[in-house]
């Protein structure tokens, strides 16, 4: 699939697959075609390296952008499924289990989006409800136990909105989360791979590091839920992702993110096996860094991290008070 | 349509008279609700109160010390929409309030029992979370830890405030982060949920209290009822996300009324080992 942004570039690309097809190995065909992928290629550079952040939005929520099953495919050798929360179910669009990532061996946890609309049907679009999260919880306590670290993939749109999740305490679950994984005695890892969306995001995502693929993005809501609410219309997603500030850079630049792990030239979705390298380098690596640390450390770093987040005014004033 | 025009002439002519009940509609003299601290006599509504009007109800008399009067929004996005830019919105909410941020924060004695108070005021930019109401809780949590007091606070907020972006939403860990280490030490952390406590509020620090206590029909939930209806395409049941109706599921300790809230909180706090 392509994105509308890429419109001019997919013109060029039927060009060249005509010339190629029509080619008998003609010397002149083939330095043409060769020149041809040339310019597509360093067009795709200069595009990808300047897209606006509700561009960067569409490549986020790309249908075949890498999803938490590819991940568990293509970066970890072994994975150990982990089913359910103990009280009420078994929720599909937070799952997560034993795992091994090179000779390291972690807990990972992590929203599960479909690809086609049958699978996402059944992971729910990779909205976690109530049993997801204290799912996610269980296997986080259950990892502290053991002294595993805990690596949590974010791709969702948010918690799931339903009734029942309500009836079962959305809040609540994720509320507990936050507080739980503020004082876990493990090292705690998180990647942003697609959508970070919200309180359903954050979820879990308590980390002592937090890290970001370069494409995805992360908000207090969706740029569509913004613009309906502060603009009164759902079309103007394309500023409300503009004034959000919810591209990896941004965040990097308020302090929210430590990383971002570069997705090759034209997003994740074109080039799967060259993500996975990068995601498993850079996982590697933090987990090899935090390992070092002492749980009493590891807590304090964490707990201080996320203090530190906020930016307010607190001159003194004359007027008031 | 002569009818509607004299009835609507009659109300004019004694306009601060009545107070109209939001929920039963019923009229009700402005002094006798303000006597009954903004409950509605016929069917108990509970009316959002001001921050300070809480307060009022709360701390003994003179008793009051406040913290972080100081921290104000600040605008860290630079943030601007179809309305303007949100500096602007927060300094005329602060200059019409005389308030600085969507909590008031500090310490002061119950019934001769010190404790630690944040209160929300639904008024500043419906009672947002941002940068500046997590720190202020932050810090209120902070003092509480340090000086072994127990920590109350009362919820009244739509959610996370947008126009800081991601910063409003990294206050929910920040703020649970307070609590969780409230929790480590052994002191007490009460939630209070007034009407309303929705969203990003309802999904941090206010339902993780040891003790979570509501007003009556106070509406509470994480999730919008429209975004919900949306998204499920059914009918809600009427008593969906009140106060009624997360006690029934298990997430309400105690409903109480506002007139007995003070007594009830210090009956509450004997309990602890400290007392
Ligand atoms: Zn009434």
């Amino acid at each position: 699939m392509d994105l509308e942004f890429e419109k001019s570039l997919v013109e060029l690309e039927q060009q060249m697959s005509e010339l190629e097809g029509g080619s008998d190995n003609n010397q002149q065909l083939n330095s043409q075609v060769t020149q041809l992928k040339r310019k597509i290629n360093s067009m795709r550079k200069k595009l990808y390296a300047d897209l606006t952040p509700w561009q960067t939005v569409q490549v986020a929520r790309h249908p075949e952008r890498p999803v938490l099953r590819d991940y568990i495919e293509g970066v970890f050798s072994e994975f150990i499924e982990l089913h359910g929360d103990r009280a009420f179910g078994d929720d599909k669009g937070i799952i997560g289990g034993f795992a091994s990532i090179g000779r390291q061996r972690v807990m990972l946890i992590g929203h599960q989006k479909g690809k086609t609309t049958e699978e996402n049907i059944a992971c729910n679009f990779g909205m976690g409800n109530p049993d997801g999260y204290r799912k996610a919880l269980r296997l986080m306590k259950l990892a502290e136990k053991y002294n595993l670290p805990v690596v949590s993939f974010i791709d969702t749109p948010g918690a799931y909105p339903g009734l029942e999740a309500e009836a079962r305490g959305q809040a609540e679950a994720i509320a507990r989360n936050l507080t739980e994984m503020a004082r876990l005695e493990v090292p705690v890892v998180v990647l942003v791979t697609g959508e970070g969306g919200s309180g359903g995001a954050l979820g879990i995502g308590v980390g002592n590091v937090v890290l970001m693929l370069s494409h995805a993005v992360y908000s207090v809501i969706s740029p569509e839920g913004c613009a309906s609410i502060l603009w009164r219309d759902g079309s103007k997603a394309p500023e409300a992702a503009a004034a959000l500030k919810i591209t990896a850079d941004a965040l990097l630049e308020l302090g929210v993110i430590d990383g971002i792990i570069e997705e090759p030239v034209g997003g994740a979705h074109r080039d799967h096996a060259a993500t996975f390298d990068a995601v498993k380098t850079e996982i590697s690596q933090q987990l090899a860094r935090l390992k070092k640390m002492s749980a009493r450390r590891l807590v304090e770093q964490r707990f201080k991290k996320f203090a530190m987040l906020g930016k307010f005014d607190n001159r003194k004033y004359a007027v008031h008070r | 349509m002569g009818w509607f025009t004299r009835k609507k002439a009659a109300v004019e002519e004694k306009p601060d008279l009545w107070t109209v009940c939001p929920a039963c509609k019923a009229h009700v003299y402005k002094e006798e609700w303000q006597a009954a601290l903004k409950v509605c006599p016929q069917c108990n509504y509970h009316e959002r109160l001001a921050c300070t009007e809480r307060l009022a109800l709360l701390a003994d008399e003179d008793s009051f010390m406040e913290f972080d009067a100081d921290i104000r929004p600040a605008d860290p996005l630079k943030f601007s929409d179809a309305k303007g830019p949100y500096a602007d919105k927060a300094q005329q909410t602060v200059e019409k309030l005389k308030l600085n941020e969507s909590i008031l924060t500090g310490g002061c004695k119950m019934n001769g029992r010190s404790v630690v108070l944040g209160i929300m005021d639904f008024r500043f930019l419906g009672g947002s979370l941002a940068s500046g109401t997590g720190e202020k809780i932050f810090l209120a949590a902070d003092y509480a830890l340090r000086h072994k007091l127990p920590f109350i606070i009362f919820s009244a907020s739509g959610g996370a405030r947008m126009h800081e972006g991601i910063l409003s939403l990294m206050q929910m860990a920040k703020t649970c982060a307070a609590i969780a280490r409230l929790n480590e030490d052994g002191i007490p952390y009460i939630s209070v949920m007034t009407d309303p406590t929705t969203g990003g509020v309802s999904a941090s620090f206010a339902m993780v209290g040891d003790i979570n206590i509501a007003e009556p029909k106070a509406l509470i939930g994480f999730a919008g009822r429209r975004v919900i209806e949306q998204t499920i395409k059914q009918k809600l049941p009427d008593d969906f996300q009140t106060a009624e109706y997360l006690q029934e599921h298990g997430f309400v300790d105690h409903i109480v009324n506002r007139a007995e809230m003070k007594d009830f909180l210090c009956r509450v706090l004997r309990y602890w080992k400290e007392n």
